[in-house]
């Protein structure tokens, strides 16, 4: 699972055409984590400029706003590494950033809602849409974003960890339910 | 392991170890038959089964493309998965979150029952509910199913107190943590279920039934299996008779082999079982193979499907437990004042985090997106599954223009959904959302349909060999020693999950196998 903070920088030898640079939150839970606060993520196709647009279109179309850039700087990261392959993606991808132009980066959110709204349909757009909701949501800095805890087989599973401590509604009668298989540690 | 010779004409060549072909190879392998198995995938473990969601969904899911077209929403929401299956040992059984409710009695006969429908083909089964009864008995205690035979349930979650609150509040009586083919003890030399909610992923306990670990290890410890893995059958071949005479198919190294044989199985999930009878065209059966009345790819049937998700103002963590293991079983009845024919369950249902959005939302982008993504915590959902309406024209033929990786034309899917359909998906998504509001969800959304993870019916049983491909027993009506043997037999779809009624229909067919085997009629 490639999705660590600060983003990887071992390709950055072979040359790379651009980088997204950030700093965690202080205070943020992933600063605790991480082992440097600063974080760079460089890029092999795309410039540092088309690296920002990207990064833009990506929190657009998926804004939380207490989410660290860097989850969004891997989506960029990743759509650049499948770029490197695929060249008609590359030729997508360029000519999507330019028809959104140099000032989307930056401008308010309202103003690049609409502009995405404008290309809604274009493969760019659907190219990134796919790539953000199938790639954000899988990277370390969501998981505790959302409170959400992944693989539990290591734990021994959430049986003695939380899959039954709802209080707030009446317990299931058991002839509905079943017995636990074991009992508490 | 045993090794069988390519040339050796004694041996049954089952295509596909999944529910029905891993099921079927132990069952004949067990009875001293000789079985070449060949899967197009590769052979994971329980130790290999990777527990991060898109690694899994890599290493588990058919990912070779299949075209789709027609009026079904999955063509704008799901352009590149029309149909979920897996490509690995053990087939969908890997990937499956193991619930197994039977059938009811009347949707074996819808042509009777529901009379006729517009721009339905409606077919009886030509077997008995209480012939097929004894064999779902038997399937559930092969595959230890909780609440039935003794085998407890399995505990409620957060997830479904949520789901079994609601449930009860707006009046349903039959609600409970499923029929699951999960142990809810230790069982059949298989751990107990942990709650880990990757049932999906590869359940890492083997709790979860799965060929993969139970019918094809068993399979080879008789010595009688041979199973080839990353082998791709691309053609099924006959002789001057008509009668089918081997396999031809792709080996790891990519090189084309021919395995002979005494009688071949099909069972590469429907869409792949008619895309595979479709390739072996050939002069004499220039439509395919079983395919004189051109059956072979119609009547194609899933389930009438689609994730309701209820958001509430506490927390529920919902991936806490078994994926699916709840169910309302009160809509599952014909009841023609609700507005359509036949009937649904309603299942509990969880995703992972990373699945959610393209998986479960996969309609929308920005602020409101996101606001339901930041309450993945307080979230439950609910996965409908209602019975689809055959139609003759909803059907899987070749996509010549589109190749796989193997340099075959692709199977493409048209469907045009019967406006049973869109009433009976309609009501089952009004019952969620009062199921979820009457326990306090401050909103309540859902998907369109969903891709099919249960793919039926495209060989379908039936009495007169016009109305379908193969008779009560998987053998094809036009050629002896063919048979298929997974969910593409299905006369129709029924509302229930299909893998128990897939392992039924194999274990009775490999009694049939035998009895014609020893009788020489094959
Ligand atoms: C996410 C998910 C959840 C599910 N949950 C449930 C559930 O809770 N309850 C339920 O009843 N069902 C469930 N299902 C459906 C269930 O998994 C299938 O109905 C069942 O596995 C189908 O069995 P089968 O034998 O037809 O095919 P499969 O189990 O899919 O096996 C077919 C095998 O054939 C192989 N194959 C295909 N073509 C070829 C070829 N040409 N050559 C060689 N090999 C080939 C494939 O690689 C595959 O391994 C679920 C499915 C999915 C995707
Ligand atoms: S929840 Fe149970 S069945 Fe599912 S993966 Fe975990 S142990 Fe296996």
């Amino acid at each position: 699972m490639d999705t660590h903070v600060p983003v990887d920088r071992r390709e950055f030898l072979k040359g790379s055409t651009g980088v997204l640079t950030g700093v965690l939150a202080a205070g943020s839970p992933l600063a605790l984590i991480a082992p440097s606060r600063v974080w760079a993520a460089d890029l092999r196709v795309l410039t540092s400029a088309e690296g920002a647009t990207l990064m833009a279109v990506t929190r657009t179309i998926a804004p939380h706003d207490g989410l660290e850039d860097a989850a969004y700087a891997i989506v960029v990261q990743s759509t650049d590494a499948d770029a490197v392959k695929d060249e008609s993606l590359r030729k997508l991808l360029k000519e999507g950033v330019a028809t959104l132009g140099p000032s989307f980066a930056t401008a308010p959110e309202s103003e690049r809602v609409a502009a995405l709204r404008k290309i809604e349909q274009t493969p760019f757009f659907q190219t990134m849409r796919v790539k953000t909701l199938g790639t954000l949501y899988g990277t370390e800095m969501a998981y505790r974003y959302f409170g959400y805890e992944g693989e539990a087989f290591s734990k021994g599973g959430y049986l003695f960890r939380g899959f039954n401590d709802l209080r707030w509604l009446p317990e299931v009668p058991l002839a509905d339910s079943g017995p636990m298989p074991v009992p508490a540690p | 392991m045993a090794k069988f010779d390519l040339n050796d004409d004694g041996v049954v060549v089952i295509i596909g170890s999944g529910a029905g072909g891993g099921t079927l190879s132990h069952e004949l392998t067990r009875r001293g038959i000789k079985v070449v198995l060949l899967e197009a995938g590769k052979r994971e473990s329980l130790a290999s089964f990777s527990q991060y969601p898109p690694e899994a969904f890599a290493q588990l899911t058919w990912l070779d493309p299949r075209t789709h077209s027609g009026t079904w929403t999955v063509r704008e929401d799901y352009p590149t998965l029309p149909s979920w299956t897996a490509k690995t040992v053990g087939g969908t059984t890997v990937h499956w979150t193991g619930a197994t409710p039977r059938i009811q009695p009347w949707e074996m006969k819808t042509r009777t029952t529901y009379g006729e429908m517009k721009g339905a083909s409606l077919l009886d089964w030509p077997i008995e509910y209480d012939e097929l009864k004894r064999y779902w008995e038997l399937a559930e205690r092969r595959m230890v199913v909780t609440r039935r035979h003794g085998n407890p349930g399995l505990p409620a979650s957060n997830h479904f107190k949520v789901f079994y609150n609601g449930a009860k509040k707006i009046g349903y009586k039959r609600v409970h943590t499923n029929y699951m083919a999960i142990n809810s003890r230790p069982a059949d030399g298989r751990a107990f279920c942990i709650q880990q909610g990757f049932c999906v992923q590869g359940c890492k306990t083997g709790a979860k039934w799965s060929t993969l670990y139970t019918e094809i290890p068993r399979a080879e410890a008789t010595g009688n299996l041979d199973l080839r893995t990353q082998s791709m059958a691309t053609r099924i071949e006959h002789g001057p008779d008509g009668r089918v005479t081997g396999v031809v198919y792709l080996d790891s190294n990519g090189r084309e082999q021919r395995q002979k044989a005494r009688i071949v199985c099909v069972a590469c999930n429907s869409v792949e079982t008619a895309r595979l009878l479709l390739l072996s065209e050939s002069g004499k059966f220039p439509n395919g193979l079983a395919n004189s009345h051109d059956q072979v790819g119609r009547n194609y049937c899933f389930h009438v499907g689609g994730f309701v998700w209820g958001i509430f103002d506490k927390p529920i963590c919902a991936w806490r437990g078994t994926t699916l293991a709840g169910i309302v079983e009160d809509e599952t009845r014909h009841d023609p004042k609700r507005g359509f024919a036949g009937g649904y369950h309603l299942e509990l249902a969880a995703l992972d985090l990373p699945s959610l959005p393209l998986a479960g939302l996969p309609y929308n982008w920005g602020r409101d997106f996101a606001s339901i993504m930041e309450n993945y915590r307080n979230m439950a959902g609910i996965f409908i599954n209602g019975e689809d309406i055959p139609r003759a024209t909803n059907r899987i033929t070749l996509d010549r223009n589109v190749k796989d990786s193997y340099g075959l034309p692709v199977a493409h899917i048209h469907v045009d959904e019967h406006e049973n359909n869109g009433a009976m998906r309609a009501h089952a998504q009004q019952q969620s959302k009062a199921l979820f509001e009457a326990v306090g969800a401050k909103r309540v959304v859902h998907t369109r349909q969903t891709p099919a993870t249960h793919n039926m019916c495209t060989a379908r049983m039936s009495k007169d060999p016009r109305d379908g491909v193969t008779n009560a027993h998987g053998q094809t009506h036009d050629i002896a020693n063919l048979f298929i043997s997974d969910g593409s037999v299905m006369t129709t779809p029924s509302s229930a999950n299909p893998t128990l009624t897939i392992v039924a229909l194999a274990l009775r067919q490999a009694e049939y196998i035998e009895r014609q085997m020893s009788a020489r009629n094959i």
